[in-house]
């Protein structure tokens, strides 16, 4: 799927109207198949990005087009049609606590089927070889008829991500993947994600806080601060200064910090003045 | 020593002023509420009080056990089962529609923002069904019932499947809104149909709030049905105001064991269920 962001601005619906918005006039364009990923500092608006690609978060001003269409000029109707070409994978594997792993992993299907299917599918999962097949990619093949609330964090994490794989949708929005995963499972489960987008010729955009993971799978990066573009890069281009500039604390951070270490006991004593209230107590 | 010491306004809750008056607040409107309902507990224990009670306790040992008594409640309390589990499964079969509608769990529109114009009155609309239904007390409809389809079970039923399906339609989409939606509302912005996103999001999450509110209900339906026998719909309640009416307290001592049983029965029952859902 191809997408194109133009001059998006977007807020959370919950944030009030005061604060700054979490993406400000955001430019991008996604070839259809290309796989990127969006890294940058906490808070920076990676998040609302993926939502806004969703279709879940309408933007505040600019346009989104999927595929050259607005999805926010169709009907309710065609929107949500489109929205079954889309995934978004959720940073909080969205799996009810008391569903087992094959009918949590064969979810990702319910929009090619039909409601009849979708019920016989809880009486008996309708296909068990291919719930199996995604889980072995992410190493959790024993887990087939195991409950949810039985896996660990990290486990539980990668059924979410399975579920991508049996989506059939034509753009996969990952919300940071790797959050609850040890390095190894990292790799596999970057290796395992960008295979299946690959193999089905699907565009991947997911978010990441592991730095060297994205530069090691994905071939375009794309940084965000403050919700602005930091930089778009081919990954080989990504240099030091990028992400130096990219991760540098705020400017008020910055100022709290440069006294301590340039030993300005003076001004480090005013800045400090409530942290050393509370330890004096 | 902690609290004592606060003396840096910085560190007070803010928010105690407001606790405070609240709870204040609540106390004042509760102490005339009592005099309205003319709260005088203390009568029971005086001696006048006490003789009428211990009359009336007297009078209803011992329970009556003769065999053709026994089988007539068995065959009544059965009844009031049929009564009542008919009644819920009427109720539920309405109620269930109407939560899906209801519910704003499963609104498309609310996914981005605020929910649409169009299928918010709906909504409403639903609401406002589900409180004429519910609030309309089974008594009434089983009076108007009764005039209907004339006396006998079928007015029971009909009068509990039309209050409780407001009751269950209310309460299953509090339960499926204050339960935690991420599964659902991810399985909707994916494009998924509601039906699919309530059997494969909400459906898991609230499975044992929802069996355990509805064995509640039936237990609630179970002494609906004795009220409901008093206008003549039939089961246990028709029985229990018999003996009443003929001053046998045994019998209606025997009748009110029964319903003992009933409700520690499905006391089990859903304490079973639970276990089963977990």
């Amino acid at each position: 799927m191809r997408i194109e962001l133009r001059g998006a601005s977007a807020r959370q619906s919950a944030a009030a109207r005061s604060t700054p918005a979490a993406l400000q006039s955001i430019d991008l364009e996604i070839a259809s198949g290309e796989r990127l990923a969006v890294i940058g500092p906490s808070g920076a608006g990676k998040t609302t990005l993926l939502q806004v690609l969703a279709c879940a978060l309408a933007p505040e001003a600019g346009t989104l087009r999927l595929d050259g269409q607005d999805p926010w000029r169709l009907p309710r109707p065609a929107l949500q049609r489109l929205r079954r070409q889309l995934v978004l994978a959720p940073q909080v594997p969205p799996l009810p606590p008391r569903q087992r792993v094959v009918t949590s992993v064969l979810a990702g299907r319910l929009p090619a089927m039909s409601l009849a299917a979708s019920l016989r599918s809880l009486i008996y999962p309708s296909d068990i070889p291919a719930a199996q097949t995604a889980l072995e990619r992410f190493d959790l093949a024993g887990k087939l008829f195991e409950r949810v609330d039985r896996l660990s964090g990290g486990e539980r994490q990668r059924v979410g991500l399975a579920r991508v794989l049996l989506a059939p949708a034509r753009l996969w929005l990952v919300d940071e993947p790797l959050a609850a995963l040890d390095p190894a499972q990292a790799g596999q489960a970057l290796g395992a994600l960008t295979a299946g987008a690959a193999d089905r010729g699907a565009t991947l955009v997911t978010t990441l806080h592991d730095v060297e993971a994205a530069l090691a799978h994905f071939p375009r990066i794309v940084g965000l601060r403050a919700g602005q573009l930091s930089f778009d890069l081919p990954a080989r281009q990504v240099t030091a200064q990028h992400l130096d500039r990219l991760y540098a604390r705020t400017q008020v951070d910055a100022a709290r910090i440069r006294p301590a270490e340039t030993a300005g006991a003076p001004v480090e004593a005013a800045a400090d003045a409530p942290a050393q209230f509370l330890r004096s107590r | 020593m902690a609290a004592a010491t606060v003396a840096d306004p910085r560190q007070r809750d803010p928010a105690w002023l407001g606790r405070a008056f609240w709870i204040g607040a609540g106390v004042a409107l509760l102490v005339p509420l009592l005099g309205v309902t003319e709260f005088r507990p203390w009568i029971l224990f005086e001696a006048r009080g006490l003789q009428v009670t211990g009359r009336f306790l007297a009078s209803m040992l011992p329970p009556a056990m003769s065999a053709e008594f026994l089988a007539l409640v068995a065959r009544e309390a059965w009844r009031t089962i049929a009564i009542a589990t008919a009644g819920l499964s009427l109720g539920l079969a309405l109620a269930v529609p109407l939560t899906l509608v209801s519910t704003r769990a499963l609104s498309i529109s609310a996914l981005s923002g605020d929910m649409a114009r169009g299928p918010f009155v709906l909504r409403l609309a639903v609401r406002g069904t589900m409180i004429l239904l519910r609030s309309v007390p089974e008594l009434v409809w089983a009076l108007l019932f009764v005039r209907v389809v004339g006396l006998g079970p079928t007015a029971g039923v009909l009068a509990i499947a039309l209050t409780y399906a407001g009751m269950l339609g209310k309460v299953y989409g509090e339960i499926l809104e204050s339960g935690d939606a991420h599964a659902a509302r991810t399985l909707l912005g994916n494009g998924s149909t509601r039906l699919q996103a309530f059997c494969y999001g909400l459906l898991p999450q609230n499975a044992a709030e929802l069996t355990s509110y509805t064995v509640f209900r039936w237990e609630c339906a179970i002494r609906s049905s004795v009220v409901l026998g008093f206008v003549g719909a039939g089961g246990l309640g028709q029985q229990l105001d018999n003996s009443m009416k003929m001053f046998n307290g045994g019998e209606v001592t025997t009748i009110l064991l029964v319903f003992v049983a009933l409700v520690a029965i499905a006391d089990r029952a859903s304490a079973w269920l639970r276990r089963i859902i977990d």
